[in-house]
């Protein structure tokens, strides 16, 4: 039963390491929280969820909800980020929300408020692993994200994009010294940021074989805690907490009741925040924090 | 006499206008709260538990709910003394998200099924109360406190060192700020005379935080001109139909690229009153 | 020697590897201006930082006004009668100059003067305020916001902002970096009639010319050690200080 419960809680955390991931890259690179990736996270679900409805294979619907996010994501960079990246954090903060009350909105009208499902089938094969059983579609979650953090980590460590990005999250005007487009960064860093939380939609839509538009904000809030409870500074702090909070949380519901899952994940963010604010695996202590 | 359906949207807007002004009073310090629908949420629960299980007076149970609220908003700012900016805007969401799972769990109180059976106040006893603290807020604007509080939020470093207790005044913000959140809480619980621990969440913070932004971060007028905007628009804007909240966020974003101090400042404020202004 | 108003014991501050001051000792006595001299990096700035409580000493005493404040946390410093301005200005860019005079000032005892409007409830300060506004030249400036003034004008601001606190000590870093010479000899003429109602003043600068013909003490620092002491004059044909000076990078 507990290693039933794991492989649930390590499903769960993979997707929250996709969109902790997410909202990483945002806040290393600019130090700006980006409020619609939630909505990103949402779209992508949706925008997968229309392709397999019309009968497209997996991937292709996994690659659809990733490229619309993905798009998305630089309409966000050009309109909320863009013209406000001189003023103080929280206004492009604001900007974002405006973003997502507005995704919220569009995608409520076009597919309506109540759940979406899809048909079963395709979700229930199980197999058996042992003393478990393990869904399909759970191995492809996981499957998914590790393949999909593996490829973000490649792109950081090992490809002059790559470099790029580190450079302007170490000191942007050093590195537009150097000749880096610091806005050609930034469109990249929201492009992959949106990429990361609609494939993390596509998965939870197929996971949960259904879809609401209200997922957005709840799973949005929990990765920030992920995010904060791993570490903002580094971005590998997401790949730890992920499945350690999945897991908490899932535990939680199972031998605590689903209401105070709530309670255990940002208990957890705040008691970070007050013993470590650097996050599990984050840097130096002076690294956190600026100006609101 | 009012009909009920315009007493009902002014009831709304001074219930928001006292969320706002107490996003506005801690924000008046550089500290972003986005958890103040939490202080809202034991200021409703505390006064409802008051009125309903011992019977209270609505006035003493929300002057206790506020003075508890403050209580926890001063230990609330402690901790958060050591968080800036964004870090400290995510612990402070974290802290709503908790009293709102709190409140879910929390059976006695009803739990996800709420909690209902409060005593029903009037529009004109929730303006006593949302003008008298508006009013408060707006002569304290004139003050040496707030001039401190000021300082602080322009440079930390800098007010310390012309020996201003930086400390005393980022948590008396949170206490006061919590305090007014919390009667905002009560006045909310008494109108509505039901509530839920969904009242209290992350979207109810996002509405204080919008109403002080759009409204004018800088001013406590701000607070009003916001908390009218955030009521009124979606009335106006129902020939948009299921447009409405999307138009919204255009609107939030419109404002904040073309004037991002929100619609009200001093300088407006000394125009439209007809004072010597800054040069 | 109730006559010394600061006196540094032996000071130093080490960071980590690193000796920033090493048993430095100096004195400000009652009403005099005392500058503090050296090339770049002599640690000058960490010697304000000591004195102010924004450091604390690694070894020896700090003692103003007959306490040994060594330890005290910097605004206790500030309340007992120190005020001092920054090499990079800081001002609050928001507020206007006159609530800058305001803001500073020291608190008259009860707490409801300072939640009542300040027009009314605390006419001393206004009176304080007013006072500066026309000691500094500031009267046209008055309702201007900080950081849309000149950087003279901001300079002058943060000195006067200083002032209202009614210190007994004004401690200047680089008064002068950034003004032309009519601004610095405005200066000069300003702190020498603020000498005359009662100040002490501890000054760093660099330029010679202001320094020589406005302290009547000077120390002289070189890799956070005292090298040399004594009146301009004496400074000035002091071997020691010539080599120390041409011996590093040019100052300024």
């Amino acid at each position: 039963m507990l290693l039933q419960q794991l492989v649930n809680g390590l499903t769960l955390g993979a997707v929250y390491t996709l969109i902790a991931l997410s909202f990483s890259l945002v806040m290393g690179i600019l130090s700006i929280l980006n409020l619609a990736i939630g909505e990103l996270f949402m779209l992508g679900g949706y925008l997968g969820f229309a392709l397999i409805a019309a009968h497209l294979p997996l991937p292709i619907a996994l690659v659809g909800g990733m490229l619309g996010a993905a798009v998305m994501g630089i309409v966000i960079e050009k309109v909320a980020y863009q013209p406000l990246r001189d003023a103080p954090l929280i206004t492009p903060m604001l900007s974002t929300l405006g973003f997502s009350i507005i995704l919220q909105n569009v995608v409520t009208n076009v597919w309506g408020s109540d759940p979406l499902q899809l048909p079963s089938e395709l979700f229930d094969t199980r197999i058996p692993l042992g003393p478990i059983n393990v869904g399909v579609m759970q191995l492809v979650v996981i499957g998914v994200a590790v393949v999909l953090v593996a490829a973000v980590a490649f792109l950081i460590q090992k490809t002059s994009a790559g470099r790029a990005l580190r450079a302007v999250a170490e000191n942007r005007d050093v590195a537009r010294l150097l000749g880096v487009s610091a806005g050609r960064v930034t469109m990249l860093a929201f492009a992959i940021s949106g990429a990361l939380a609609g494939a993390a939609g596509v998965l939870i839509s197929l996971h949960y074989a259904a879809i609401t538009p209200y997922i957005g904000v709840d799973t949005g809030l929990k990765a920030i805690a992920v995010m904060i409870i791993g570490g903002t500074t580094r971005v590998w702090g997401a790949l730890l907490a992920g499945p350690l909070i999945g897991i908490a949380e899932v535990l939680t519901i199972a031998y605590g009741g689903s209401q105070a899952r709530d309670l255990v994940v940002y208990g957890l963010m705040i008691l970070i925040l007050l013993l470590r604010p650097q996050g599990l695996l984050g840097g130096s202590r002076s690294d956190v924090g600026q100006r609101v | 006499m009012m009909s009920t359906y315009y007493a009902g949207l002014f009831a709304d807007v001074g219930i928001l206008l006292l969320g706002a002004l107490s996003v506005y009073i801690i924000l008046a310090t550089g500290q972003l709260s986005l958890g103040n629908a939490g202080f809202m949420g034991i200021g409703a629960y505390l006064a409802s538990y008051l009125t309903v299980e011992l019977h209270w007076p609505v006035t003493a149970a929300l002057l206790v709910s506020a003075v508890a609220a403050a209580a926890i908003g001063i230990v609330v700012g402690f901790p958060a003394l050591r968080l800036k900016g964004i870090y400290l805007a995510m612990a402070t969401l974290g802290f709503g998200e908790m009293v709102r799972s709190f409140f879910l769990v929390f059976e006695p109180m009803g739990g996800s099924g709420g909690y209902r059976g409060m005593p029903h106040i009037t529009l004109g006893y929730i303006w006593l109360w949302a003008g008298g603290i508006l009013l408060l807020v707006l002569v304290l604007e004139r003050s040496r406190l707030w001039l401190e509080m000021r300082a602080v939020h322009d440079d930390e470093t800098a007010a310390g060192l012309v020996g201003l207790n930086t400390t005393a005044v980022k948590i008396g913000a949170f206490g006061f700020g919590a305090a007014v959140a919390a009667i905002c809480g009560g006045l909310f619980a008494h109108h509505y005379v039901y509530i839920e621990p969904s009242n209290f969440g992350f979207e109810r913070s996002i509405d204080f935080v919008l109403a002080v932004i759009l409204g004018g971060s800088t001013v406590g007028a701000g607070a009003v001109i916001g908390a009218l905007l955030l009521v009124l628009l979606p009335e106006w804007l129902r020939f948009l139909v299921d447009w409405r909240l999307a138009a919204f966020g255009g609107l939030l974003i419109l404002v904040l690229l073309t004037r991002r101090q929100g619609i009200l400042d001093r300088t407006l404020i000394a125009r439209l009153t007809f004072q010597r202004r800054p040069a | 020697m109730s006559d010394v108003l600061l006196k540094l014991d032996t000071v130093s501050k080490v960071f980590g590897g690193i000796r920033a001051l090493s048993d430095v000792s100096l004195a400000v006595p009652q009403n005099r201006i005392v500058g503090v001299i050296g090339p770049n990096g002599a640690g000058k700035t960490t010697l304000f930082n000591v004195i102010t409580g924004a450091y604390r000493a690694s070894d020896g005493d700090v003692v103003f006004d007959g306490k040994t404040v060594t330890q005290w946390p910097s605004h206790r410093i500030v309340r007992a009668g120190v005020a001092r301005t920054f090499q990079n200005i800081r001002l609050f860019g928001g507020m206007t100059v006159w609530e800058h005079l305001l803001v500073a000032q020291p608190h008259q005892g009860n707490m409801l003067r300072r939640v009542l409007p300040s027009r009314w409830a605390d006419p001393k300060a206004w009176a304080r305020a007013e006072e500066a506004l026309e000691i500094f030249g500031l009267h046209n400036y008055r309702d201007s916001i900080a950081r849309t003034l000149s950087y003279g004008l901001q300079r002058k601001v943060e000195m006067a902002r200083a002032m209202t606190a009614g210190p007994k000590l004004l401690m200047l870093d680089e008064p002068v970096a950034g003004m032309n010479h009519d601004e610095a000899e405005e200066l000069r003429l300003l702190l020498l009639r603020l000498q005359s109602r009662g100040l002490s003043i501890l000054l760093i600068e660099h330029d010679m010319a202001f320094v020589m013909n406005l302290c009547h003490q000077l120390y002289v620092l070189d890799f956070g050690a005292l090298i040399a002491e004594g009146t301009p004059a004496e400074i000035r044909t002091n071997p020691v200080v010539l080599d120390a000076y041409l011996g590093s990078e040019t100052a300024c």
